[in-house]
């Protein structure tokens, strides 16, 4: 064990009492607050949405097939990731480059995709005040996006300045790409339950007489 | 998740773990996409309101398993995560339903 991770206890080894070391502990706990966060803009767009008689077919003004992509490149994302952490376990640094890039590649792919929707939003005169729906789906979305742009800054991190530690503390760097690697499987996550629920359910209220 | 160390390169033991480890991810990549594919294409169906959703989020929830338990290993993780995220989910449940619940009175019915 390296002084520094001396200095934190249980960075690597198992604390006795709860027979987890601390980052993981530590990461599913904020994990669970994210939910939480999460959970309460959607506590919200059910209420907005179940109160209000007139609520339009939002679905119709947002692009499925960018969507569809987006999910596609978030998946994939998420394997690449997955394939860095196994990169990190083998101590392959070659490997673990390959794959972060790649992660933070798509990560960045996203983002455009989601660029050129919002781009679409405006020009066609859909900002977040055209419609309740629009608010939700921009705030849902801009929520995410924030999220997709940190994973992105600790993927790269890890996968390029920050991998220097796999010379000196190889068990505490895998360790640490697992844990960057349950913030960006937790981003994807959300995007599966974002898809549909924004883009493929979006039809009117739900219940019409 | 059960506790791997990692080894030189080289050490057999861990690479044929991670051999394992990887072609589940593969496994489940390959559902991921499916079930993706399965939910655009019910959109095209046009199901009524109330099966359209249930079927929807069905998969959501289908593809969101995935992810935790072999992405995130929530499968074979420690019991205290497992305890931790079960309590979740029943707040999340409760933030999510309580407020349209206790409001339901005051919602106007649809004509």
């Amino acid at each position: 064990m390296s002084t520094a991770a001396a200095a934190i206890p249980y960075t690597v080894d198992a604390r006795p009492d709860t027979g987890l070391n601390n980052v993981k502990l530590g990461i599913w706990l904020f994990l669970a607050s994210e939910v939480m966060l999460f959970g309460s803009l959607f506590a919200g767009y059910i209420l907005l949405r179940t109160g209000n008689p007139a609520w339009g077919a939002g679905s119709e003004l947002l692009s499925i097939p960018l969507a569809t992509l987006n999910t596609i490149v978030l998946i994939t994302s998420s394997v690449t990731m997955v394939m860095s952490w196994v990169a990190a376990m083998e101590r392959n640094l070659k490997k673990l480059r390959l794959f972060m890039g790649a992660t933070v590649g798509l990560g960045a792919v996203f983002m455009v995709v989601k660029g050129f929707e919002y781009a679409a939003k405006f020009e066609h005169h859909h900002p977040p005040s055209y419609s309740t729906f629009m608010a939700c789906y921009f705030t849902f979305t801009g929520l995410h996006a924030l999220h997709v742009l940190a994973g992105m800054g600790v993927n790269f991190y890890f996968g390029f300045p920050g991998a220097k530690m796999m010379q000196t503390d190889p068990q505490q760097f895998a360790n640490r790409v697992e844990v960057a690697g349950l913030f960006w499987h937790f981003v994807d996550l959300v995007w599966i339950f974002l898809f549909p629920v924004l883009y493929l359910l979006n039809f009117g209220p739900p219940v019409s007489h | 998740m059960q506790h791997i160390d990692t080894a030189e390169q080289g050490d057999p033991h861990l690479h044929a773990d991670l051999k394992k480890h990887v072609r589940t991810y593969m496994l489940v990549f390959g559902s991921l996409m499916v079930l993706t594919l399965v939910t655009v294409g019910l959109k095209y169906l046009h199901l009524p309101t109330v099966p359209a959703i249930l079927v929807a989020l069905a998969i959501a929830l289908v593809k969101g398993s995935l992810v935790a338990c072999y992405f995130m290993h929530l499968i074979s993780e420690r019991k205290l995560i497992l305890i931790l995220m079960l309590a979740t989910v029943f707040f999340f449940f409760g933030v999510l339903l309580g407020p349209t619940i206790t409001e339901l009175n005051e919602i106007n019915p649809i004509h």
